[in-house]
């Protein structure tokens, strides 16, 4: 019995019991007298039914079937056949998972002889189990029906009922973003600590050379070779500096143009154009960055003189970084001038002021505060970014301020660390999450401090 | 049909002189045929119903008109005998010599010395600090407002009163030294005793500047200006000496509108 059809169960029954409960809200309509009315309409009446019954029932399932398997297995252990069964743990699992596969039907037959005595016994627990299911949520469905049902009454208050329960529904549904995303940082969190507890945070902090060896023994962690330094300026110089050397003139700039300059028309196909730029896949930009701009990069190197040029270059991976970034800048600077009042323009231009003093002089100091906003929102991007690093930035972990050397950031090393061949509690493996969390960090230190200058911003104009 | 012209005007200097101008925003006719000579040294008030055009005749006077895409021209404009509208014409240097002061009050958001620094800074006025800074306390002391913020000029001037707003933004207007003031409804935001002190600003101002003032309050026309033109429907229906137009209206449109009658 799978959960998918009990919670079918509950939809047909939360349907009866929404006919059922409408029918009788009819009924108390053509009783009341002349002139009285219900208060709330019929269908708010079935609603507060429905609800009553569906919500009950989910909550059991979900119960129920989170459970099941450990009440299951439980019970197996407890039967007679269970007694010989290895105490080692993992073959004990292994035997019990055999005999569970071909007591539900998804194998055909046991490898592992020693797993037949099982089958018995998981067929019983499974089909008791079942009976559970079904019993349990038709009587918590329909308790819920009778006990709701005998609460109407034509004065009874069912719409204002069904929108609460209609808010807290929407609520639980917010609810699960933030909550994932706390699970998220609380993972993060665990590991991280897991891996400060092997190497140092002063070392990992503010060692320079970046060279973990997931070989090495995980016992005793050379520290001097989980250094990060050279990933954060790796990080910084490629997202932070050279792409935004690109972004933010070509953002503003457009942004300036599309908002002071182009007539209504141009306008309306220039700024989609322009932010379907922020829906191109990573991926492209990034095999653009690797295999177009990366070799041009260093072509142009060579010609200049420079010898030694590699393919792989902070400068060819920021560049890409920058046009992808340019949507992000342009389109916040672009809300944030079209917000500055047209009073202001207009009495900048009543001055006597040329259209582009008033925009030097005027609009952007006004805008500022949303221009910088979309700025570290824009950084915060590139720096999480990690397609194009991967493809065009190269692995080595490079503390130079050389743009045509290969550096490497903390995208790529969490990438590199999780895919590499140390086992999973490998300090090399784990410093995957300590990166992660340094940069959900910043990321989100970037962020609050954006949406806090925006907010100030937004309050100055209304 | 023509605007009715007191026939006891006197002569005076026009500062500029609109001949035949119509305005249009895209097919749309907002201003008839409307031919005024601008006195210099005198304050003209323009009154008149809600959407008859007031504001569009004062925006074509310094080609504020130019932004808003819409908005055409037709007729002649002049200046000291310059057309304004002619191809050739420095709209820069136009606004310059023709200030504007908004319903609204619109300081920048900058301190308030920047406020006033801006014109003559873009127009290249003041030579050095000192003759910026003299700038500043003259135009600010002319608008009646140096009293008030001579110990904070560093302050946002988005920060102060509505009314005191208002006199900033005179004090902008007049920092560059313009010919003419226009003033579209300047008092209309403000409380009253702010407009008692705009008032008697612009009493002040009389004399020097040929000013132009939209006003929806008879009353302050009757104070403050020395002629009255009454629009109505896109048309200048009467033009004359503020005291003939309030006592003696020889339309029966003006009658009912500085009466009352009419909405
Ligand atoms: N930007 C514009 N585009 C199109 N039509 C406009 C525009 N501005 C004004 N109009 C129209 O031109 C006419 C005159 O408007 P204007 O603003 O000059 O009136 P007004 O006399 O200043 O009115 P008020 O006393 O309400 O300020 C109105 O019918 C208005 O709808
Ligand atoms: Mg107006």
């Amino acid at each position: 019995m799978s959960p998918a059809i009990l919670l079918l169960l509950a939809v047909g029954l939360g349907l009866a019991g929404w006919i059922a409960a409408r029918s009788r809200a009819w009924a108390f309509k053509r009783e009341a007298a002349a002139g009285e009315r219900l208060a709330a309409l019929p269908t708010y009446h079935a609603w507060y039914v429905a609800l009553w019954i569906i919500i009950p029932m989910t909550l059991f399932i979900i119960l129920w079937a989170t459970t099941s398997p450990y009440l299951i297995n439980q019970s197996v252990l407890a039967s007679d056949a269970a007694a010989g069964l290895p105490a080692v743990d993992f073959q004990r699992e292994a035997l019990l998972r055999e005999a569970r596969a071909v007591a539900d039907g998804s194998r055909p037959g046991v490898f592992n002889q020693d797993a037949k005595v099982l089958i018995e016994p998981f067929r019983e627990a499974i089909s008791r189990n079942n009976l559970i299911g079904i019993l349990g949520s038709l009587i918590v469905g329909f308790l819920g029906g009778v006990w709701s049902f005998l609460r109407l009454k034509p004065d009874f208050t069912a719409r204002t009922r069904v929108e609460k329960t209609v808010m807290s529904i929407l609520l639980l549904a917010s609810l699960v973003a933030i909550l994932t995303t706390l699970g998220i940082v609380v993972s993060l969190v665990f590991e991280t600590v897991r891996f400060f507890g092997m190497v140092s945070p002063i070392d990992f902090l503010f060692g320079t050379h970046w060279g973990p060896d997931p070989m090495a023994n995980p016992e005793n962690p050379d520290p001097t070779r989980y250094g990060a330094i050279p990933l954060f300026w790796g990080t910084i110089y490629i997202g932070a500096i050279i792409a935004m050397i690109v972004a933010i003139p070509l953002g503003l700039m457009s942004a300036i143009y599309l908002t002071q300059y182009a007539s209504p028309k141009l306008r309306s196909w220039l700024k989609p154009a322009l932010e379907i730029l922020a829906g191109v896949p990573t991926v492209v930009y990034g095999y653009f960055a690797a295999l177009t701009v990366a070799p041009f990069v260093r072509d142009i190197a060579v010609s200049i003189g420079i010898s030694n040029a590699s393919s792989e270059s902070a400068l060819a991976a920021g560049l890409v970084m920058g046009v992808m970034i340019i949507p992000f800048v342009s389109s916040m600077a672009d809300d944030s001038i079209a917000a500055v009042p047209q009073a202001m323009r207009d009495g900048s231009l009543a001055m006597g002021a040329t259209t582009s003093e008033t925009i030097k002089r005027v609009l952007v100091p006004a805008a500022l505060p949303g221009i910088v906003a979309g700025i570290m929102l824009a950084i915060s991007r590139a720096i999480g970014e990690t397609m194009i690093v991967v493809m065009a930035a190269g692995a080595a972990a490079n503390l130079s301020a050389n743009p045509l050397e290969a550096m490497t950031t903390v995208t790529f090393q969490i990438v590199a660390m999780l895919t590499g061949e140390g086992s999973f509690d490998h300090p090399a493996t784990l410093s995957a999450f300590a990166l992660g969390f340094v940069l959900f960090l910043v990321t989100l230190g970037l962020n609050f401090v954006a949406l806090r200058v925006v907010k100030r911003f937004r309050e100055a104009y209304e | 049909m023509v605007t009715v012209i007191h026939p006891n005007l006197e002569k005076t200097d026009a500062k500029m002189n609109a001949k035949d101008v119509s305005v249009y925003y895209g097919d749309k006719m907002a201003i008839d045929n409307v031919s005024i000579e601008i006195p210099t040294k005198y304050v003209t008030a323009f009154i008149g119903p809600s959407g008859c055009g007031k504001s569009t005749f004062l925006r074509t006077m310094n080609r504020m008109n130019d932004t808003i895409p819409s908005a055409r021209v037709e007729g002649e404009i002049t200046l000291d005998g310059e057309d304004i509208y002619k191809s050739k014409m420095d709209v820069v240097q136009l606004r310059a010599r023709v200030g504007m002061v908004f319903q609204k009050p619109n300081p920048f958001p900058k301190s308030i010395y920047d406020n006033i620094a801006y014109g003559p800074k873009i127009h290249g006025i003041a030579e050095g600090k000192d003759e910026l800074d003299a700038i500043v306390e003259t135009s600010l002391q002319r608008a009646g407002l140096w009293n008030e913020v001579k110990d904070r000029l560093a302050d946002s001037g988005t920060a102060l009163s509505g009314g005191q707003q208002q006199r900033l933004c005179i004090a902008r207007a007049i920092a560059v030294d313009p010919e003419v003031i226009l003033m579209d409804e300047p008092c209309s935001a403000l409380d009253p005793i702010a407009t008692a002190k705009i008032e008697e600003l612009i009493a002040d101002l009389n004399g020097s500047y040929a000013i132009v003032i939209v006003t929806h309050s008879m009353q302050q026309a009757a104070r403050v200006s020395q002629r009255t033109a009454f629009f109505h429907l896109g048309k200048m229906v009467e033009y004359g000496r503020t005291s003939d137009i309030f006592t003696n209206p020889l339309e029966q449109r003006t009658q009912d509108y500085i009466t009352g009658r009419y909405g």
